[in-house]
């Protein structure tokens, strides 16, 4: 075998190989969209019930409280951007931190003092490269996010948010994650999730002008309101991560796909090419046995006169 | 048929008992409660502990719940919870031994919890 031949021959395994790894990576990634997107679905009553219950205190009483009573003036935000632990994800990470960063733009245009807290590891080290403070990270969870991963976010942003600004609070919180549309649509967004608006949280809870019933408080509105407020942020936190984890997922996918697609064609095109040697290789072949007989026949012939 | 009310016990990140059932007792912060049927619009929040619910085919569930809320309203009844277990998914040598532990860490959070899972696998 030619040494061209050889080298193509070596190239073809080698890109069959990774065309092999991509497709199970593909296949797993699709089974974890399912996975994620259930736990999406699973998580729904439990939020439902909670915007429910918000909203018929905040409606039911006239109750303040820190977590929905906005800032006079606005001095600092935290901004919490949520990416994943891993790559291979085509411009999923990428996305998410590019709408992090015109967030965080936007608020500094207007003056404010801009927090930084990142879950996953990706954006945690686009950060670091960059040499950017960040006020708190987490991350090993953002595949398989649990409620208490959600609770562990939440607790320091509320604590944040609680405490004077003056003292190194924060004013409002804004949220940064991927939206989970469809297996092939996913859209990275920016929300503010606090100060809470209760308005907003009412429109939600009863679109079509739904009248609540006048409910009896145990033990007080107040009480109720301190406790259930830091709940309905940790669960809303806890939804983002779940849609940013099988956005992620669905992400993966497509990317490995067309990874997949282009190790085929790769492997066509070689296998042309490859075809082509071997074909180039036989045609020398003959033409050398043909032009070596010719000579040949051309010396007996002369040596015959 | 007796009046029944609509039972909704869902924990964060999934929904764990729900049906039709006659009487509701749970733990607020301010002391027991009964709802039954008909009571009048509530929302309170629950203390971790057991929570009894008695279906409507006279069957008895019950469940171990760690904070949370219940709210009830048009004779539907939600039991919000971070955690909440039925009292025969709880697995009692488990929740002994978590005890334990918690016990010789001294983890009061834990220890509540096993404590009010180990009452409710008891009870049932």
């Amino acid at each position: 075998m030619g040494a061209q031949l050889r080298v193509y021959k070596r190239r073809i395994r080698s890109v069959t190989a990774t065309k092999k790894i991509t497709k199970a990576m593909e296949m797993i990634a699709a089974s974890r969209v399912v996975k994620a997107q259930r736990k999406v679905a699973a998580s729904t009553p439990y939020a439902t019930e909670l915007t429910r219950a918000v909203t018929a205190v905040g409606t039911g009483s006239n109750t303040k409280h820190p977590l929905t009573t906005q800032a006079e003036t606005v001095t600092r935000s935290a901004v919490l951007l949520l990416t994943s632990d891993r790559g291979l994800a085509g411009a999923f990470n990428s996305n998410a931190i590019k709408a992090a960063e015109q967030l965080t733009e936007r608020l500094e245009r207007e003056g404010k003092e801009v927090d930084v807290y990142i879950v996953g590891r990706r954006g945690v080290a686009h950060y670091n490269f960059r040499e950017r403070k960040i006020a708190e990270s987490w991350s090993g969870f953002t595949d398989e996010p649990t409620y208490a991963d959600a609770k562990k976010v939440a607790a320091p942003l509320i604590e944040a948010i609680e405490t004077a600004t003056a003292e190194g609070g924060v004013d409002e919180l804004h949220i940064v994650y991927t939206e989970f549309v469809s297996m092939m649509t996913q859209q990275a967004l920016d929300a503010r999730l606090l100060p809470l608006s209760l308005e907003e949280v009412a429109q939600e809870a009863a679109p079509k002008g739904e009248i609540l019933p006048l409910y009896d408080f145990e033990p007080s509105a107040e009480d109720v309101l301190d406790a259930l407020l830091p709940r309905y942020v940790e669960s809303r936190i806890y939804n983002a991560l779940l849609q940013s984890a099988a956005s992620k997922h669905a992400a993966t996918r497509r990317a490995m796909k067309s990874a997949t697609d282009n190790a085929g064609e790769l492997i066509n095109t070689l296998s042309r090419l490859a075809n082509a040697a071997r074909q180039a290789e036989i045609t020398q072949e003959i033409s050398e046995i043909v032009g070596g007989a010719s000579a040949l026949a051309d010396a007996t012939a002369g040596s015959d006169r | 048929m007796a009046a029944e009310l609509h039972v909704a016990l869902v924990a964060a990140d999934r929904e764990v008992w729900s049906g039709q059932a006659t009487l509701v007792v749970a733990r607020t912060t301010s002391g027991d409660i009964g709802v039954m049927p008909g009571h009048q619009p509530l929302l309170g929040v629950l203390e971790s502990g057991p929570v009894t619910i008695r279906t409507s085919e006279g069957g008895t569930v019950i469940a171990a719940v760690h904070g949370g809320f219940i709210s009830f309203a048009d004779n539907k009844l939600s039991l919000l919870a971070e955690i909440a277990e039925l009292s025969d998914e709880i697995d009692v040598q488990r929740a002994e031994r978590a005890l334990e532990r918690a016990k010789s860490d001294d983890d009061a959070f834990a220890e509540r919890r096993a404590e009010v899972r180990l009452r409710a696998a008891t009870a049932r």
